[in-house]
């Protein structure tokens, strides 16, 4: 258990069963009144975020999270299938937690993801995937300004832009936390 | 930023003495460590040695009213133990005066010239509204005569406050509920009330102000009860002042008040953190 005094931004605490993170947090101090820590909190699990003011005789739950290391395998209807790297157990994940960054997951992709007992809240991705282009209009040839973009297919259906330059067949290299097109890995 | 916090405190203390000294008060300096630092439910002493730094500089003060000095001033350092937010910071810098002969309502005059004086603003405009009429409009409840301790602190920081600072300016709660008087009288005619006030400048606690209680009998009482409740929440116990006891029995009716130069200087520095005044913090 924490102190309500131990309380910081960024520690994650365990309320009514739900893991949640401590978004921001403020010492007040009424007049000769007691010391009272307000924090806004953010539910790990459903997202909501709200205010909640601990006294300093309050206990806190301290939340035990872990992550551990999985391999993509295949998709089963509306779940991505993982395989613990370790024990070969698999976990599946709804595309409501994958959210954007199901457009990223390739075959065999090494992940991270982030338990709250055996509830996986989070999943980290490589930082960058490599994909082949499938469908895009034919570039200019040398036409290498990487400024002028266009849309372009990737194998898996999605749309991302790419510069001028690219081709189909072209094997191009993703960052996952924004998204964008990083640079040409092969030449279709 | 440190030289402009430097400069801008140095002009405030010197307006602030000015001042005092304009209006035939003295300065005077007590001690800062001490054994027994004066007992709050909620405030801890930081120890040192066999001492304890105050906590406030109240308790000397009264000897001195007791001694027959009737304007006296104090601004020094003041430690609180594990206090640190954008509006705390252990050790910080304390104006607190005196007037014996006088009550609350004298000291709220002082303290309206001198926010003026030192601000360089001379048409403020000041609210005030008791302690139940703040809490009517912004908790929707009476504290006066329904005394909850948790339920007063947690509205008071949560929707009263912010309420405060909404509006802005100078405001003045008063007239406080009997249990929450801390060092301060009870109104006449067993009232629920006790004589104190708080300043809030733009949502901001400034000054905590008494008509001092005088009575040793019912000060003892209230140490009494503030020791219990200390031992209850796990927290340290400092022993009674005698000396502080028995000047009361000799003191004249005084009124007196604290008031938070650092916070001060932060507002006057347009500013919302401490950080901005106090350049080692």
């Amino acid at each position: 258990m924490y102190s309500a005094s131990d309380l910081k931004k960024g520690l994650k605490i365990e309320i009514d069963g739900d893991p949640c993170m401590i978004t921001n947090f403020e010492f007040s101090k009424p007049g000769k009144g007691q010391a009272l820590y307000r924090c806004k909190i953010k539910n790990l699990v459903t997202g909501n975020q709200f205010d909640k003011t601990y006294r300093s005789v309050e206990k806190v739950k301290r939340c035990a999270l872990m992550s551990r290391d999985f391999t993509f395998s295949y998709i089963d209807s509306n779940n991505y299938v993982f395989s613990d790297n370790e024990t070969y157990e698999e976990v599946l994940l709804n595309e409501e937690l994958l959210g954007n960054l199901k457009r990223f997951i390739v075959d065999d992709m090494q992940v991270e993801i982030l338990f709250h007992d055996d509830r996986a809240l989070d999943i980290t991705l490589p930082n960058f995937v490599e994909m082949e282009i499938a469908e895009t209009e034919p570039g200019a040839r040398g036409d290498t300004a990487t400024n002028v973009m266009k849309p372009a297919k990737l194998i898996n259906g999605y749309e991302i832009n790419v510069p001028i330059f690219i081709n189909e067949g072209d094997v191009i290299r993703l960052d996952t936390r924004t998204g964008a097109y990083s640079d040409r890995v092969s030449k279709g | 930023m440190m030289a402009d916090s430097t400069m801008l405190r140095n002009a405030m203390m010197r307006s602030i003495r000015a001042f005092f000294f304009d209006r035939d008060f003295i300065e005077v300096e007590t001690p800062i460590r001490l054994k027994t630092p004066c007992m709050e439910q909620h405030i801890d002493a930081e120890p040192s040695g066999d001492y304890f730094l105050r906590t406030s500089p109240e308790i000397f003060h009264t000897r001195l009213l007791a001694a027959g000095h009737e304007r006296i001033f104090e601004m020094g350092k003041c430690f609180r133990r594990g206090e640190f937010g954008p509006l705390h910071h252990p050790e910080y810098t304390m104006l607190e005066w005196y007037r014996a002969n006088a009550d609350y309502m004298d000291i709220l005059a002082d303290t309206k010239a001198l926010i003026q004086a030192v601000a360089g603003i001379d048409d403020l405009v000041w609210r005030q509204w008791t302690v139940s009429e703040a809490f009517l409009e912004y908790a929707e409840w009476d504290p006066v005569g329904h005394y909850d301790e948790n339920r007063f602190d947690i509205d008071l920081v949560e929707k009263v406050e912010p309420a405060l600072k909404k509006i802005g300016g100078p405001i003045v709660l008063i007239d406080y509920p009997v249990e929450a008087a801390a060092l301060s009288r009870r109104k006449p005619g067993n009232s629920p009330l006790a004589e104190r006030w708080e300043l809030y400048i733009d949502g901001v606690e400034i000054a905590n102000a008494y008509s001092e209680l005088t009575d040793p009998v019912e000060q003892r009482h209230r140490f009494e009860e503030c020791a219990e409740q200390r031992r209850v929440m796990g927290k340290a116990i400092y022993p009674i002042d005698e000396e502080f006891i028995e000047a009361l029995e000799t003191m004249p009716p005084s009124g007196g008040v604290a008031l938070g130069v650092d916070r001060l200087l932060m507002l006057i520095a347009g500013a919302s953190n401490l950080d901005a005044v106090l350049p080692f913090r």
